[in-house]
């Protein structure tokens, strides 16, 4: 006997989505993590928001134009890096707040506009049709084929940025390429719990896992299994309880996340 | 022999502000160099220079006779651990895995000789018990020890080392230089330091560097030096060190 949850085709293709999505930042959220650039992440989140908002004003994707302006903030990022006044966190804050501005703007200059903008912001994995997972996994293909290729490279460039440099790896490059899937990374997760958590969706399950394991690549594979066992648990229990599942989701991994560390300092680790 | 590293009126600008101004000297093959500075001398910005990171205004360096984008593959740089995010997830041998790539340059995959040179580093800065602990789990002094085995590993033809005693007991120092005057046997090596005491005893060659650079291609600090960089005696007295100790040298 099938539980009723699993009848729904909707239902099914949440699941699938959050185990593609756990692939993509279970491998992102480690290199984000173990580089501290939670801030530059949410940043590039934020931003696609214009993107979402030109897509409903001008009638296409919106997801197409969030893929097009986390691009562009990818690309801002990289070059603000070497700038030599050193106020890069400025201008990231100024690019989060721009984007989520123009975002605003477009969608209220929409004629007729109705539909409930809080799903960009907070996600609405029930609403995930089929072809939104296909993209998910052509991603997630992206993605795993980068990291195999280059995960020496963004390890250097994750550990020690300036001694990369000083073998002579293209940095910059590799940089850029990282913020790139970092980029769409964030598209991919907006579906899932939306532009203002996907933050946390990066940061948490790699934390966690980062304080069990002891290389990168088994923290990336740990991630993605915390990342999927809280997403879907995240799932079952917005439909159990009746609740948003994008805030469900970041709530559990927030309660895990605390009983890790708990666990950890009851065990001296 | 092609002299390791040379420079000439070499002026250095940092934003608005000249940092280096006028640097010119030469060093010979198998040198152990010291040189020493109060901070904010530029010592830091001397090392970007030499490692081809910051492209001076005026002047010119040369690195074993090239560049120094081109020719940092022959330098062995050892930063400072305490800058670096110590929580990442890699083992010791990893760390120096990447000294590999230094020489091996493109996408080609390590390989049976990468392997041996990382265990003969290792060997070298006597860590090859700890190879497979995390690098944070390690002690200062075994840190240190593991950036120079990475540097090691790329078989550089010279050291360069910034404030390797900075975060590291005196006694822990003190077997760190007996290590660093090994190497010195058979590559080039300078360090760079605001403690003078404890370099003064071990280098072959002192220079003074605050803003302007005072080498005289010797031991001996000389009351320029002093009125130049006038934190240097202090840390001197600080530190005790008998005068003998930097005016000797009449022996070779």
């Amino acid at each position: 006997m099938i539980p009723e949850i699993f009848q729904y085709d909707f239902m099914i293709n949440a699941i699938i989505a959050s185990i593609l999505a756990s692939i993509a930042f279970g491998i992102v959220g480690s290199y984000v993590v173990v580089k501290r650039i939670i801030f530059i992440s949410g940043g590039i989140s934020h931003t696609a928001y214009g993107g979402i908002g030109l897509g409903i004003l001008l009638g296409f994707d919106p997801m197409l134009g969030a893929i097009a302006f986390s691009l562009i903030a990818a690309f801002i990022i990289s070059k603000l890096r070497n700038n030599a006044s050193n106020n890069e966190d400025v201008l990231i804050g100024i690019m989060w707040a721009f984007g989520m501005a123009l975002g605003i703007l477009f969608t209220s200059m929409t004629p007729g506009y109705t539909q409930n903008l809080s799903s960009y912001l907070f996600g609405n994995i029930l609403t995930v049709p089929r072809e939104e997972l296909y993209m998910m996994l052509l991603l997630d293909i992206g993605i795993v084929s980068i990291t195999a290729i280059y995960f020496k490279e963004f390890q250097a460039i994750t550990f020690d940025e300036e001694y990369a440099r000083v073998i002579g790896l293209p940095v910059d490059n590799l940089y850029l390429l990282l913020l790139i899937i970092i980029a769409l990374t964030t598209v991919v997760l907006i579906k899932l719990v939306g532009i203002i958590l996907v933050v946390a969706l990066l940061s948490i399950p790699a934390s966690i896992s980062q304080r069990y394991i002891t290389n990168l690549r088994n923290m990336m594979l740990l991630s993605i299994a915390v990342g999927m066992v809280l997403t879907i648990a995240g799932l079952f229990t917005a439909y159990y309880f009746n609740l948003a599942a994008g805030a469900a989701t970041i709530i559990l991994s927030v309660f895990a996340f605390l009983l890790s560390n708990l666990y950890l300092k009851l065990t001296n680790k | 022999m092609i002299t390791p590293v040379e420079f000439k009126n070499v002026y250095v600008r940092l934003g608005n502000a000249v940092v280096l101004e006028d640097i010119t000297f030469k060093i010979a093959d198998k040198e152990f160099l010291g040189i020493i500075g109060p901070n904010g001398g530029g010592k830091t910005t001397l090392i970007k220079t030499l490692l081809g990171l910051i492209k001076p205004f005026k002047g010119e360096v040369k690195v074993f006779g090239e560049s120094p984008e081109t020719a940092s593959k022959h330098i062995g740089y050892v930063p400072q651990f305490s800058t670096f995010d110590m929580t990442y997830p890699i083992s010791v041998h990893n760390v120096v895995l990447m000294g590999r790539m230094a020489v091996k340059g493109g996408k080609k995959s390590f390989n049976k000789t990468d392997e041996e040179v990382v265990k003969q580093s290792l060997e070298k800065v006597n860590l090859l018990n700890l190879s497979e602990k995390l690098i944070g789990n390690l002690s200062g002094g075994e840190k240190q020890r593991v950036l120079i085995a990475r540097a090691l590993a790329s078989e550089p033809k010279l050291l360069l080392l910034d404030e390797p005693t900075a975060s590291i007991d005196s006694n822990t120092g003190v077997l760190f230089y007996d290590l660093l005057q090994n190497l010195n046997k058979e590559i080039t090596v300078i360090i760079i330091s605001h403690d003078i005491g404890a370099i003064s005893k071990y280098v072959k060659k002192i220079g003074c560097l605050n803003k302007t650079f005072i080498y005289h291609d010797s031991k001996d600090l000389t009351k320029e030096m002093i009125d130049k960089s006038y934190r240097c005696p202090i840390d001197l007295i600080a530190h005790g060190v008998p005068h003998r100790v930097l005016e000797e040298h009449h022996d070779s």
